[in-house]
C-alpha cells in the first residue's frame, strides 16, 4: 500500500525523524489558510499524488508570498500530472501540502527496504540526493552505501555512523544525521514499511537534518495489525477495478490489452498473460481468483473483468487441483447470466471435476469455446479478438 | 527415493483444526501420507480424521516421533508456527501459509540460522514425492513416479508442468513448492542440489518467476555443479515493473527482476528454458532424447 507524502511525513515525525513544519490543503482557501498559520517567508505548494517526478511535471513550486500561494494552488489543483511514474493518463492532483521552505545546504539520499538475497533489511546511502536511486545505481554505483541489518540488533549506532561518514555528512552535523536514520529504520520496522526511500535528505543553513520528500509504501500483508495506516489509504489512488478485486480478495492488476483473462494462481496467470502475448494478443489483466474460490467470487472476478471497456475477449484458464472445475463453471454461467456476455469467451479447463465443469458449461446454451489445452486456448482468444 | 520426503515420513499437522487443514489432511491421508498428529492449542485430545490433537508441537513430536511438519496456521500465527516447529528440531517444515508479513518471515530466518531444521515456503503448495508421501496442497492424482524432478515458485504452474510430464508418460521423483515469497526457507539451489544427490532423479524442471535474482543465482550453480539436465521455465515475461503479480515476491523493482533477464543468464548457464509455459513437458522430452536419457525416463 502506499500513501501520500505528507501522511509519510506524519508517520516519520511519531519517530523522531526530523521534517519540516507542513500541512495538507485539500481546496485553495486551505491553501493560503494554511501558509498563513506556517507563517514562514517561503512556502512550498507540493502536488500530493502516488506518483514520483512531480517536481519535473510542474507539480511542486515555491511561493514567497501569499498571493504566489494561491496562484500556485490554483493551478495545481485540479491539474493531472504526467510524470514517468503515472503513465500517459497522468493523475489528477486533489490535495497538496503546503510546507515551509527551507535553505537547503545539500542534498543527499536515504532508503530502507528488504533485501531479498540475504532476507535481511538494508539502509541505503548515496551523497547523490534528487536523483533517482536506480540511476545511481546504475551509473556511479560506487556511490551507494549499504548496511546490512540484523533483525535482532537493529540498526547498529556505528552503522549509522558509518553511513552518515561515508556520503560526507559534515562532522558537526553526524549526531543529528544518525538519530535520523535510527527513527528511520525504526518506522521501517515498527509500521511493517516494505520501502521508506527519503530523497532527498536534506542538511540546512540552520544545521537541521530535514526529511524533505517522503515515500513510504506499506507490506499489505501486515496491514492486519495497523489500522493506523489503512486510515491513509486513498482509494482515489487506486484503479476502481483493483479495488473492487480486493474486497473480494482477489489479485488483479490492471494492463493496457483487451484479452480479460480469469486465472488461478499466481504463476498460471502471469504465464497466461505471457502466452497470450506468445501467439499475438495483448492482456488486458493479471487476475487470480486463487486456491479457495466461491462460485461467487468467480462471478464477481467475471463482472470485474467485464467492466473494462477495452476487453474485446475473456479467457478463462483453471487447472484445477484444490480448485475445483465446476466450481469455476458455475461461476462463469452465473456471470454472464447477470451481465450479459456479447464477447468471444474461450474456457480451458483441467483437472479436478474436469467433466463436470465442461457438462455445466455445455448445458448452459451460452456460446462458449472450449480450449484443450493452455496454448490452444490462447491461439483460440487471440485469433477471435483480430 | 525422491527429495525431503518418502513413504516412511511421519507428519504432523499443524493447525489441524481450521478448515482448509482439515480438507488437506483427508486428502493426504487418502494419498497415504502417514499424518501421526496434528497441533492446535486447547484442542489437545480431541481427533481430526481419526488423527490424535496435541496442545503442543514437542508433545506431539514426543508421542509420534515426527520428523516432519505442515504448518496451516493463520498468517499473523504462522511465524511463531515455524519457530515452533524449528524449536522441537523436526527435520523439516512445510509452510503453505499465505500472506505472513514479510518482517516476521526476516525474523524467523534470523531464528533459523545454525538450527537443524529446513523450512520450505511460505506461500507454497508444498512437496510431493510421488506415490508416496504428499505433503500439502497439490492434487495427487497427477503426479506419477518416475525420474523428473521439480522446483518451482508457483503452485499451479507446477501442476501444469508436472500434468505434462505425466500425459506424455514421463514420471516424476519429487516437486518442490519453494513459494511465491520473497523472504522464504528453502532455495531454488537447495532443491537443485537435492535432485543433483538423489539417485533415482535424471533430470529437473525449474520454474521461477519474475522478482528478486533466486533464478539467476540458481543458474550459475547449475553451470558449476549440476549432473543432470535442467529444464526452465520463467513466468511474468509481460508484467509491468512496480506492479505486484499475486505473489509478494513477483515484482519488477528498480530494473531488476525481469524475466528476459532470468531468462538470458539460465541459457547462458546451459538450462533448456521452455517459451511457453504449455511446452515445458516437450522441452524436457527433447532435452531427454538429446541426452539419451528419454528411454530411461519414459514410465508408463
Amino acid at each position: 500500500m502506499n500513501i501520500h507524502e505528507y501522511q509519510g511525513k506524519e508517520v516519520l515525525r511519531e519517530y523522531g525523524v526530523k521534517v519540516p513544519n507542513g500541512l495538507v490543503a485539500y481546496t485553495v482557501d486551505e491553501a493560503v489558510e494554511a501558509a498563513k498559520n506556517l507563517g514562514t517567508a517561503v512556502t512550498v505548494v507540493k502536488a500530493q499524488i502516488h506518483a514520483g517526478g512531480r517536481g519535473k511535471a510542474g507539480g511542486v513550486k515555491v511561493a514567497k508570498n501569499l498571493d504566489e500561494v494561491r496562484t500556485y494552488a490554483e493551478e495545481i489543483l485540479g491539474k493531472t500530472l504526467v510524470t514517468h511514474q503515472t503513465g500517459p493518463e497522468g493523475k489528477e492532483v486533489k490535495r497538496l501540502l503546503i510546507e515551509e521552505g527551507c535553505d537547503i545546504k545539500k542534498e543527499y539520499y536515504v532508503g530502507v527496504v528488504l533485501d531479498r538475497a540475504t532476507s535481511r533489511v538494508v539502509m541505503m546511502a548515496s551523497e547523490e540526493g534528487g536523483t533517482e536511486i536506480e540511476e545511481v545505481a546504475a551509473e556511479t554505483p560506487e556511490k551507494i552505501f549499504k548496511e546490512v541489518i540484523d533483525p535482532v540488533i537493529g540498526l547498529a549506532p556505528y552503522q549509522a555512523r558509518r553511513l552518515a561518514f561515508n556520503i560526507n555528512i559534515p562532522e558537526e552535523l553526524l549526531g543529528k544525521a544518525a538519530k535520523f536514520m535510527t527513527g528511520l529504520y525504526e518506522a521501517f520496522v515498527s509500521k511493517d514499511c516494505s520501502i521508506a526511500e527519503i530523497n532527498p535528505l536534506v542538511t540546512t543553513g540552520d544545521g537541521e537534518v530535514l526529511a524533505l520528500d517522503a515515500k513510504l509504501n506499506f507490506d499489505d500483508n501486515a496491514m492486519y495489525r495497523h489500522p493506523e495506516i489503512m486510515e491513509y489509504r486513498d482509494l482515489d489512488e487506486e484503479d476502481e477495478k483493483e479495488i473492487q478485486a480486493s474486497k473480494y480478495d482477489l489479485s488483479y492488476v490492471a494492463l493496457d490489452g483487451n484479452i480479460g483473462c480469469m486465472v488461478n494462481g499466481a504463476g498460471l496467470a502471469m504465464s497466461t498473460m505471457d502466452i497470450i502475448k506468445y501467439f499475438g494478443g495483448e492482456p488486458a489483466n493479471f487476475l487470480d481468483v486463487g486456491g479457495g474460490a466461491t462460485a461467487e467470487k468467480v462471478t464477481e472476478a467475471f463482472k470485474i473483468i467485464l467492466s473494462d471497456p477495452n476487453v474485446k475477449g475473456i479467457f478463462v484458464n483453471i487447472f484445477g487441483g484444490i480448485m475445483k472445475c465446476d466450481v469455476i463453471a458455475e461461476g462463469v454461467v452465473e456471470a454472464t447470466k447477470q451481465v450479459g456476455l456479447e464477447i468471444p469467451l474461450v474456457v480451458r479447463l483441467e483437472g479436478t471435476n474436469v467433466d463436470l465443469g465442461k457438462k455445466i458449461l455445455n448445458k448452459s446454451g451460452l456460446n462458449i469455446t472450449s480450449a484443450d489445452s493452455m496454448a490452444d486456448g490462447a491461439q483460440k482468444i487471440v485469433s477471435m479478438v483480430k | 527415493m525422491g527429495v525431503y520426503l518418502n513413504k516412511d515420513t511421519k507428519v504432523i499437522v499443524q493447525g489441524i483444526t481450521g478448515g482448509t487443514a482439515r480438507f488437506h489432511t483427508k486428502q493426504m491421508l487418502e494419498y497415504g501420507t502417514k499424518i501421526v498428529g496434528g497441533v492446535t492449542p486447547k484442542k489437545g485430545g480431541t481427533e481430526v480424521e481419526g488423527v490424535p490433537v496435541f496442545n503442543t508441537l514437542q508433545e506431539a513430536v514426543n508421542e509420534t516421533g515426527a520428523t516432519v511438519s505442515v504448518i496451516y496456521v493463520p498468517a499473523p500465527f504462522a511465524a511463531d508456527a515455524i519457530i515452533e516447529a524449528v524449536d522441537a528440531e523436526l527435520d523439516l517444515a512445510i509452510c503453505i501459509t499465505e500472506h505472513i508479513p514479510v518482517l516476521d518471515m526476516v525474523k524467523v530466518k534470523r531464528y533459523m540460522e545454525g538450527k537443524k531444521t529446513r523450512l520450505v515456503g511460505p506461500n507454497c503448495p508444498g512437496v510431493i514425492t510421488a506415490e508416496e508421501c504428499k505433503v500439502g496442497i497439490m492434487p495427487g492424482y497427477i503426479h506419477k513416479k518416475g525420474h523428473i524432478g521439480v522446483v518451482s515458485r508457483s503452485g499451479t504452474l507446477t501442476y501444469e508442468a508436472v500434468h505434462q510430464l505425466s500425459e506424455a508418460g514421463y514420471g516424476q521423483t519429487s516437486a518442490v513448492g519453494i513459494g511465491g515469497d520473497p523472504v522464504n526457507g528453502t532455495n531454488f539451489i537447495d532443491v537443485l542440489d537435492a535432485f543433483n544427490e538423489d539417485p533415482e532423479t535424471e533430470a529437473v524442471v525449474m520454474i521461477g518467476e519474475i522478482g528478486g535474482t533466486a533464478e539467476e543465482e540458481a543458474a550459475e550453480w547449475v553451470k558449476a555443479n549440476m549432473k543432470k539436465p535442467v529444464v526452465g521455465f520463467i513466468g511474468g515475461a509481460t508484467a509491468p515493473p512496480g506492479k505486484r503479480m499475486g505473489h509478494a515476491g513477483a515484482i519488477i523493482s528498480g530494473g531488476q527482476g525481469t524475466a528476459s533477464e532470468k531468462i538470458r543468464v539460465m541459457e547462458e548457464c546451459g538450462i533448456a528454458v521452455a517459451d511457453t509455459p504449455a511446452v515445458i513437458g516437450e522441452t524436457m522430452i527433447k532435452l531427454l532424447q538429446e541426452k539419451g536419457l528419454a528411454e530411461k525416463c519414459k514410465t508408463h
